[in-house]
């Protein structure tokens, strides 16, 4: 052990371990983090998409990328009636309500939607809300009235006749004040939009909350369905790791124990081994996994059993053999088997330990190789159904034209987190490489 | 020594290796050990002499039970090696211990002492920690490591060629063996610690009542460590003596030529000539004919050496040659 601990202290003297290594550790605590804050049901729930994501915006960019260009894009804003100076009338049978949702608006562009969200308890009886919208400049825009159930949503974005009127969409008309339609500028200052509503029942109460979608939203964004990019990029992580983690463990092991055990045995047992191997090295395995997934599952469980079963017999045995055969030579083994030491023994305990040093730096290189191969699958479409990856982003970006559509966040940030764990480990993995084998070819 | 039982022995022991091409195809063997007969007694220490690829090495590991003997058999304790399985071999195992002749490939690299000596115990079943670390400790001590808490955490490349064989030698101890086999157990060694080495084996033997039985080049040092010699030639066991008959009254020709190329070594201090005589060693593969030493031997005998093997005789009590000279019924 004494020799992993020399090892060890030696790579602090290469910035490509220390660096490598921080970057490992960085993702190891991202996914640490993400583990316990998002537990993995609430992460599968979310990313399935829906209600939860209601206030977010669509397909809005980073707000630290926009502020760094000096831009200031407008958040979203929620502006609620709890908060609001609201006045009842009651009148037989009911009663009036009038909500004031006051903001004050003082961004740069205008918000990529309006949305009112109105909630009435109390009462099974539809309300009538007619709302009118006070810019800062004193004019007065009737937005007309509806109906509205027990838990509505009105879009005023979506309101036809509104964007008619306004020869805008209303989002943009709303906030243009009295600017040209051709060249629209967002107008500071307080807006209001006044909520008057009928209820029919004396007892029901009304709230009513303004969502006034922004443009930019959190560090990493939002796509098409409102969700926030940031829970698939910090769930990729430890998907990613524990994907890339298992599949350079099982199939190192495996191939290890397999190329030993024909070393040893020889004879028919190692002339099997090799025969397979060379069977499976022409066998290819992207299409072979594009196939299971296409016919069978695409379970991220059943791609990483299939990427260690076309491991097992990978052309790394032929590596391995060239290593073991040596060694099975070695007198040291020869003074086992004198002293009683069974063939599993020698094998697993004599024969692979003499070469796991040499094979670290290479497992650590093979960790990203994997991660890139799920990714990989991820963006042909066959991710796991479930799982909020870094593939599955950059496949709904794809699919969306993120990049045709100047979305270029969606993709920048999965491919950046995909490169910097191949950084991280290739730059580990090659300082490991230099420490620890060239003292074992000497020795 | 011949009163009770042998503690071994070996009765027409073969051991050939067979030559293949393409992994099938038969095209012959190397006879390694070609028909050998001797005993062991208890507590008796015999050396194995003869030069480079005699087949020394390979019965040495056919005793171990590393070969399996093509026809013949082991003897130890009254059991057939040959039809002992699962557990009664690893007793047998137990039962011999095993000193090979390069001490740093002998121990696994990447094992420090405490743990390579742990190994044989747990393969013997031996559970219990303190019990292990007790007989490591108490075999230690009987190789002369006393500084017991510094070399158990060492791993091998940390200790000198000499501590290397110790710990070798503490190994072979460890499992309570009736015998070792050392392998040149020297030969790798530097000078200095030789003797020492030697030395310790030979303490070690006399003490525990061992049957020693070891392989050298070296005859000059011969005298002093073993009880009776073995002079080995193209797979055969030549000559057999104790070891002052040996030296001083040799039978076979081949042993005489041994003993004369040693001394013409040291007579000129010469590093060019191996301690062999003249000419060609012999071909394991196709061994020659009638006597295998004839095509080398000064006093072979046109139309009975190079055409009849010649069978053991026992010109003295207790000495033993393969040489038609030493038929008594000659002339
Ligand atoms: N495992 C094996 N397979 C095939 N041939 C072998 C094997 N082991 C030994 N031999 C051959 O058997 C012959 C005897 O070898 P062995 O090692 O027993 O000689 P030796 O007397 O110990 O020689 P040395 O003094 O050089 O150690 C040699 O020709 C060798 O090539
Ligand atoms: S039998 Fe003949 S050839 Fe062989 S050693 Fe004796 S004399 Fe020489
Ligand atoms: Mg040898």
């Amino acid at each position: 052990m004494n020799r992993w601990v020399q090892g060890l202290r030696e790579l602090r003297g290469y910035p490509s371990a220390v660096g490598g290594l921080a970057i490992i550790l960085f993702l190891v605590a991202l996914s640490l983090y993400t583990v316990i804050t998002i537990p993995y049901s609430e992460a599968l729930d979310r990313w399935r998409g829906g209600d939860h994501w209601q206030m977010n915006p669509v397909n809005a960019g980073p707000v630290w990328a926009d502020r760094l260009l000096g831009g200031n894009l407008p958040q979203t804003r929620v502006v609620e009636s709890d908060n609001a100076d609201v006045r009842e009338a009651p009148f037989e049978g009911g009663k009036q309500v009038r909500i004031p949702l006051t903001f004050e608006y003082d961004n740069e562009g205008f918000p990529s939607e309006l949305n009112l969200f109105l909630n009435q308890k109390g009462t099974q009886q539809e309300a009538f809300v007619r709302l009118t919208w006070h810019t800062p400049s004193g004019e007065t825009i009737p937005l007309g009235g509806q109906r509205v159930s027990e838990e509505d949503r009105i879009s005023i974005s979506q309101n036809r006749a509104l964007e008619g009127r306004l020869g805008m969409v209303p989002h943009v008309g709303l906030f243009a004040g009295g600017s040209d339609p051709a060249d629209p500028r967002a107008e500071r200052g307080d807006y209001r939009l006044t909520v008057d509503a009928m209820l029919f029942d004396p007892g029901a109460e009304l709230e009513a909350d303004l969502a006034v979608y922004g443009r930019v939203h959190g560090l990493a964004g939002t796509d098409y369905q409102r969700r926030n990019l940031m829970l698939a990029l910090m769930w990729g992580t430890p998907v990613a790791l524990a994907f890339g983690l298992l599949a350079a463990v099982g199939t190192t092991i495996t191939t290890l124990v397999i190329a030993a055990t024909g070393v040893w045995y020889r004879g028919w047992v190692d002339a099997l081994i090799q025969r397979l191997t060379e069977v499976n090295m022409i066998l290819p395995m992207l299409p072979i996994l594009v196939m299971v997934g296409t016919l069978y599952s695409t379970s991220i469980w059943l791609m990483l059993g299939v990427v260690i079963a076309l491991g097992i017999f990978s052309a790394g045995i032929k590596t391995y053999r060239a290593m073991l055969l040596p060694i099975r030579e070695a007198p040291y083994i020869e003074a086992a088997r004198a002293y009683g030491a069974g063939n599993a023994r020698i094998i697993l305990r004599y024969m692979i330990p003499r070469i796991l040093p040499v094979l670290i730096p290479t497992f650590v290189t093979l960790i990203p190789t994997f991660v890139f191969l799920e990714a990989s699958l991820a963006v042909l479409g066959l991710g796991d159904p479930e799982l909020p990856t870094w593939g599955k982003v950059l496949n709904d970006a794809q699919e969306q034209s993120a990049l045709y559509n100047g979305f270029y966040y969606w993709v920048v940030a999965p491919a950046v987190l995909l490169m910097l764990t191949g950084l991280g480990f290739a730059m580990f993995g090659f300082a490991l490489d230099r420490v620890f084998n060239p003292r074992l070819r000497t020795q | 020594m011949t009163a009770e039982e042998p503690l071994l022995q070996a009765t027409n022991l073969h051991t050939w290796f067979e030559l293949r091409q393409w992994g099938f195809l038969r095209v012959g063997s190397v006879r390694a050990v070609d028909g050998v007969d001797f005993e062991l007694g208890r507590g008796e220490s015999v050396a194995f002499v003869g030069e480079s690829g005699c087949g020394k090495s390979s019965l040495a590991r056919t005793l171990l039970g590393l070969h399996n003997p093509s026809h013949g058999d082991v003897i130890f304790e009254g059991q057939h090696l040959s039809e002992l399985k699962g557990e009664a071999r690893r007793q047998y195992l137990a039962r011999v211990g095993y000193v090979q002749q390069d001490p740093f490939g002998a121990l696994p690299p990447f094992m420090d002492v405490r743990r390579l000596l742990s190994e044989p115990l747990i393969i013997h079943g031996v559970k219990d920690r303190d019990e292990r670390e007790r007989r490591i400790c108490q075999a230690l001590q009987e190789v002369r490591l006393t500084q017991v808490d510094e070399i158990l955490p060492k791993f091998p490349h940390m200790l000198s060629g000499g501590q290397q064989q110790r710990v070798v030698i503490a190994r072979a101890l460890l499992l309570e063996p009736a015998m070792l086999i050392a392998d040149e157990p020297v030969s790798m060694l530097d000078a200095s610690v030789r003797v020492e080495i030697l030395n310790l084996l030979r303490r070690i033997q006399t003490e525990r009542g061992l049957t020693l039985a070891f392989i050298t080049h070296d005859l000059s040092t011969v005298r002093h460590y073993a009880d009776r010699i073995f002079v080995m030639y193209a797979g055969r066991v030549v000559e057999q003596a104790p070891v002052e008959q040996l030296l001083d009254n040799p039978q076979h020709p081949y042993t005489r030529a041994l003993l004369a190329a040693i001394a013409d070594v040291d007579a000129d201090n010469a590093l060019d000539e191996r301690d062999v005589p003249d000419g060609e060693p012999p071909s394991l593969l196709h061994p020659p004919e009638g006597c295998r030493f004839h095509p080398r031997c000064p006093q072979a005998m046109a139309g009975l050496c190079d055409r009849q093997d010649p069978p053991l005789f026992e010109p003295e009590a207790g000495h033993y040659s393969a040489c038609w000279l030493q038929d008594p019924e000659r002339d």
